[in-house]
């Protein structure tokens, strides 16, 4: 090789290089704020080494999965209330007033965007479903999860729409 | 090791190179699109949570993977430019970008439409969507930095050291999902763990993805030839072909 091109060579992998390990860095320092969310254990054990725990008021997302069996519901307005939790076991509430997202289900992955009302307690503005990564045609999920799918056009006519979020 | 690739530094080979692929390229591009698509957006089943909706994904993904493949074919192609100061190498970054760009847009316009029905919303600042985004105005920048210097190969060069930097957004893009909270789910088919997706959904999608790169080749030849014909245009070989035809 060239001695001029050897040294372009070094040159560029040597801004590479640094460039990527800036980058790196203040990825590195960054990775809280870079978190969309909370998970229930970090907003109740704390974040990061620091163990930071967000203050009451403070406007945040927290995502979870929804505890099976915790999800209530006001039988006149639209106010529901329910709890999430993830790995660690830990729980929280999140209080909200509004229409949820279609994939919302007990056992699905949540984030709430809202207000902490107390340590455990979210009153959220937005709910959002946060979908996993698999795929599978409905008698493949009945045969591996036991979930009965059935479509909105065969479901019975039912005037009361409580039986919708068994799935 | 690559000697066998010098020829091919010479534009008359290169477009006569390109030439020979391109018809294969994107006969092999509009059959496995037609098949992969096709296949994909009509007869596949539908998904046990998502229904009809997920069906998106048959654009979605392949459109997002290869984005970020066009992306690091167009880097490699500028730093051969900058360090072994090779014109057509050159010539490819520039061809690549525009194809890349819109490959972008595609996953981030397709992805919007997915979220709105099945997250609640059209767009949120996590980190993947974030990152994609960012990928979308390097490329805009690469194509804006080429044109923006009266002398051309000063756009070039400083086009091409953009292309090459931005290469460290490729690994934030794809592991941002494991790295951060992110409302994007965590990767499918992109993992060395079996895929978590049922074979016949599976099938169409590596389909589409084939297809995506394969038209994404097709494309760059196309342009690259292009870009060769514009740039020699003072050249005999070039004012020999025009007069032939």
């Amino acid at each position: 090789m060239q001695p001029r091109r050897k040294k372009r060579l070094l040159s560029m992998v040597l801004v590479l290089g640094l460039i990527a390990g800036a980058i790196g860095a203040m990825l590195f320092a960054l990775q809280q704020n870079i978190n969309l969310f909370y998970t229930p254990g970090q907003l109740i054990q704390g974040l990061g080494e620091g163990k930071i725990k967000p203050d009451v008021g403070q406007r945040l997302r927290l995502g979870g999965m929804v505890v099976p069996g915790s999800v209530s519901r006001d039988a006149t307005s639209l106010k529901v209330s329910f709890d999430l939790t993830d790995d660690s076991g830990e729980i929280a509430t999140v209080e909200f007033e509004g229409i949820l997202p279609d994939l919302f289900r007990e056992g699905q992955g949540i984030v709430a965007q809202g207000v902490l009302k107390n340590a455990t307690v979210l009153a959220a503005t937005e709910v959002l479903a946060k979908h996993d990564e698999e795929y599978m045609p409905p008698e493949v999920a009945e045969a591996l999860k036991g979930i009965r799918h059935v479509p909105p056009s065969q479901l019975p006519v039912q005037p009361t729409a409580t039986n919708s979020y068994g799935g | 090791m690559f000697k066998w690739l010098d020829p091919l530094a010479k534009p008359e080979t290169l477009y006569h190179f390109c030439g020979k692929l391109l018809p294969w390229l994107m006969g092999s591009a509009i059959f496995t699109l037609l098949l992969g698509n096709i296949w994909g957006l009509g007869f596949t089943p539908t998904d046990y949570q998502q229904g009809d909706s997920y069906r998106i994904i048959h654009i979605h993904v392949p459109s997002a993977i290869m984005s970020m493949g066009a992306y690091l074919a167009m880097a490699i192609a500028a730093f051969t430019a900058l360090v072994w100061q090779i014109k057509t190498a050159q010539w490819a970054v520039l061809a690549i970008a525009p194809i890349g760009a819109v490959y972008t847009a595609i996953a981030l316009l397709t992805g919007m439409a997915w979220g709105k029905p099945m997250w609640g919303t059209w767009w949120v600042w996590d980190a993947r969507l974030t990152s994609q985004l960012i990928l979308l105005f390097l490329y805009f920048g690469v194509m804006a930095l080429h044109g923006a210097f009266s002398d051309r190969q000063t756009g070039a060069k400083v086009a091409s050291l953009l292309a090459v930097v931005g290469v460290i957004n490729l690994p934030i893009i794809h592991f941002s999902v494991e790295w951060w909270n992110t409302l994007h789910q965590g990767a499918t088919i992109t993992k060395f763990a079996k895929p978590s997706i049922d074979p016949s959904m599976l099938w169409p999608l590596l389909i589409s993805l084939l297809a995506f790169k394969l038209l994404l080749a097709a494309l760059a030849c196309y342009r690259l030839r292009t870009a060769i014909l514009e740039n020699e245009q003072h050249r005999p070989w070039v004012k020999q072909r025009v007069s032939q035809k």
